[in-house]
């Protein structure tokens, strides 16, 4: 294929990348160095206040927002350097949190808070996926013919749910009083309330996490036990190989891409943990990455976006991304290297 | 698999194994089947702490919205119908009518009549049936199981949740549409191509992929909320404020799911094997004639396979549109949020529920439908690594 047919039909979505991911990524980056504020004057305003005899007179300076002549309130973009980095990292409360030796201090700072458990979140959720996704597909691959496909039908429903949707399905279940918290409560003899703290949120998390993505391992890897090899598993029975030392040695090697695809594929969604926090509306006490941007670009109460903070939070977010894909970024590098000489 | 004595499972794995898969199937539709119950009954009976009280709805009979058991069977009775008709009779029904080889118009007309007929029946005959039969029917026509449906009526009628819906399905089928069009002739291309900018272009594509959204939002929304002004140089007073409006969503979206699109229709295309089109073009036909004419027709099963999972991208998401839409155009993901925010009265939080499984119930239909592609969808890149 001559290059000039390649580009003709590759072209409309290439330039629909370089326009919506490419040049937002440049300006992203661009605007984490400025920082556009309004303008403030200082003006002298007297009050008064009707009193007896006399009104009661207080002149006091004032700062407010400068107004062009459409009564808009006119802003000035001003090169910052880092400072919108520092104010997302403060660096200067960890150092002092180092120092003390307080370094639980570190996890009150927004930023820290959201990488802990963005990443504990990650780590945690990858091998219970796996795990489930795995042995939900030896089971199924086991079960009677007939059984397979309502199995499937209902293994797909957790993945296929509007994610925010999902969360709070969860939550439902458990919020208040409801039927899960009532059982737990009975069986526990204690008294449970699933919201008031971190980390029982967090196991509602990572509960719905494993819920949500383990029928698409289970797929993948059912999709893969349709086409291991017959002949080596009964050679393998014929050398005496137990149930379990066929699955470790025969089937899980083969398995071993998928089960890589997989986990590339969970590193890189569960990075970007965010529906989570809004199903579970626990921005008070735990936090992702990528809730962290989204909350400087939401409006506050004064209906004004923190775009600046956003965008340093994002290429912070950015560096994680590329850190998690280097492994996989040489590979492919390496393997098309050799592929070519 | 085969049925060698040695393969053959025994006993107790069997039963472990059959226990692990009913534990997990329970696990995986329970909280779905569960939320459905509850948007049904009324607050008190919802939230209770006893789970029959919930099921069965004390709260809500008392209330004066009970079901008899002649309901019941009745209302059972319509959905199998519905289900059995709508899989035996529709599709023949669909290809005896359609008209100028346009299958899928007339099947977007018949789903639509027959979705509408369905609704008909089952909202405004059946209840009216019901009513009338049950005084004489003596204990069949008691109330046993609480079930209204206020929180719906007040959710789309009351609240105007059916402006999120249109807005939803616009931003849906805009995104699907697109990014069919453009993926397909991409993916084609990556997949005929072996030189080395076909190559990178995947890896920069792999990249994009891992990019959470809301780095890609901080990029946009400065420059959408003053579009106006940026483009008044080149469109003069006619520049339009991209913030809010459904199109630069789609546009959006379209570009976010660019990257999946292309990798996932590669593969397919791949699968179409060249001598395929490379006979045509031996016949005279250009790229695109051959495209048009050899490949368009065998192309479908993939193209809808990577429909599917355009339209959950586009159906689901949250992160984008709450952010780049306003209120009036918001679709029903974002507009939820709205709900569970306020979480006033209990109500509301019924109302949020009602919502929610009237977002999940289209999806549900979904995965009936095409379970089959969403499958070999899942399995589609994985399998080529």
């Amino acid at each position: 294929m001559k290059f000039k047919t390649f580009s003709a039909f590759v072209g409309p979505s290439v330039v629909m990348m370089l326009l919506f991911i490419a040049a937002p990524l440049i300006s992203v980056f661009i605007q984490s160095f400025y920082l556009t504020q309004p303008i403030f004057q200082t003006v002298e305003v007297e009050t008064c206040t009707p009193g007896f005899l006399t009104q009661t007179c207080v002149t006091e300076l004032k700062s407010q927002p400068t107004l062009d002549d459409n009564g808009k309130i006119i802003t000035q973009t001003k090169f910052v350097g880092l400072q919108s980095y520092r104010n997302v990292l403060e660096l200067g409360r960890v150092a002092s949190a180092f120092s003390s030796g307080k370094l639980a201090e570190i996890l009150t700072i927004d930023f820290w808070k959201a990488l802990r458990f963005t990443l504990t979140f990650t780590l945690i959720t990858l091998p219970i996926a796996l795990a489930v996704g795995l042995g939900v597909a030896l089971a199924v691959d086991g079960a009677v013919r007939s059984l397979r496909g309502p199995i499937i039908f209902i293994s797909l429903l957790p993945f296929i749910i509007t994610p925010v949707i999902g969360a709070l399905s969860i939550r439902w279940l458990f919020i208040g009083d409801g039927i899960m918290t009532a059982l737990l409560e009975n069986w526990l003899q204690t008294d449970i309330s699933m919201f008031a703290q971190g980390w029982t949120i967090e196991l509602l998390m990572l509960f719905y996490r494993v819920w949500h993505v383990a029928p698409f391992a289970f797929v993948v890897f059912y999709a893969g036990l349709q086409t291991v090899n017959q002949d080596t598993l009964e050679s393998a029975i014929v050398d005496g190989a137990s149930r379990f030392e066929r699955l470790r040695y025969v089937v899980i090697p083969h398995l071993m891409p998928l089960i890589v695809f997989v986990a590339l594929i969970h590193l890189m969604d569960s990075y970007r943990v965010f529906e989570e926090i809004v199903g579970f509306s626990s921005q008070a006490h735990v936090i992702s990455l990528q809730w962290l941007t989204y909350d400087f670009l939401a409006p506050d109460d004064s209906g004004n976006r923190s775009i600046s903070r956003a965008s340093a939070s994002a290429m912070l977010t950015m560096i994680g991304i590329v850190l998690l894909l280097m492994p996989l970024l040489r590979k492919t590098w390496s393997d098309h290297k050799g592929g070519q000489s | 698999m085969s049925d060698s004595v040695a393969v053959r499972r025994p006993i107790w794995l069997k039963l472990t194994s059959g226990g692990f898969l009913a534990l997990w199937c329970l696990i995986a539709a329970f909280p779905i089947f569960w939320i459905a119950v509850m948007s049904f009954k009324v607050p008190v009976d919802a939230f209770a702490e006893n789970p029959f009280s919930v099921v069965f709805g004390p709260e809500t009979i008392a209330d004066g919205h009970g079901l008899s058991v002649f309901a019941v069977i009745l209302g059972l009775f319509v959905i199998g119908g519905t289900i059995y008709l709508a899989f035996n009779w529709l599709p023949n029904l669909v290809v005896r009518y359609s008209i100028m080889e346009q299958v899928w118009l007339s099947w977007i007309v018949g789903i639509l009549i027959f979705a509408i007929a369905f609704l008909f029946a089952f909202f405004i005959i059946l209840p009216s049936i019901i009513s009338g039969v049950d005084p004489f029917l003596g204990p069949l026509g008691d109330p046993v199981i609480g079930l209204t449906t206020q929180h719906y009526q007040a959710v789309w009628v009351d609240n105007e949740f059916y402006r999120n819906f249109i807005n939803s399905l616009v931003v849906t089928m805009g995104v699907v549409i697109v990014s069919l069009t453009l993926g397909t002739l991409a993916g084609f291309g990556l997949a005929r191509s072996g030189s080395n900018l076909a190559f990178w272009l995947l890896i920069v594509a792999l990249v994009f992929r891992a990019l959470p959204h809301s780095v890609l939002v901080a990029g946009y929304l400065p420059v959408f909320i003053n579009s106006a002004e940026i483009l008044r140089p080149i469109f003069g007073d006619y520049a339009p404020t991209l913030y809010g409006q459904p199109w630069a969503v789609i546009a959006v979206l379209v570009a976010i799911n660019q990257p999946f699109t292309i990798w996932m229709l590669r593969s397919f295309f791949q699968n179409i094997p060249a001598e395929l089109d490379e006979a045509a073009r031996v016949d005279g036909c250009t790229h695109f004639q051959a495209f048009r004419m050899v490949i368009m027709p065998v192309m479908w099963p993939g193209v809808i396979t990577t429909g599917l999972f355009s339209f959950l991208l586009g159906y689901n998401d949250f992160l984008v549109t709450s952010l780049l839409l306003d209120g009036q155009n918001m679709t029903m993901v974002p507009a939820i949020s709205g709900y569970f925010n306020r979480e006033t009265t209990t109500t509301d939080q019924v109302e949020a529920i009602a919502a929610a499984v009237s977002i999940i119930a289209p999806l549900f239909l979904l995965v009936m439908v095409f379970q089959r592609q969403i499958v070999s969808g899942l399995t589609a890149g994985a399998v080529k690594g």
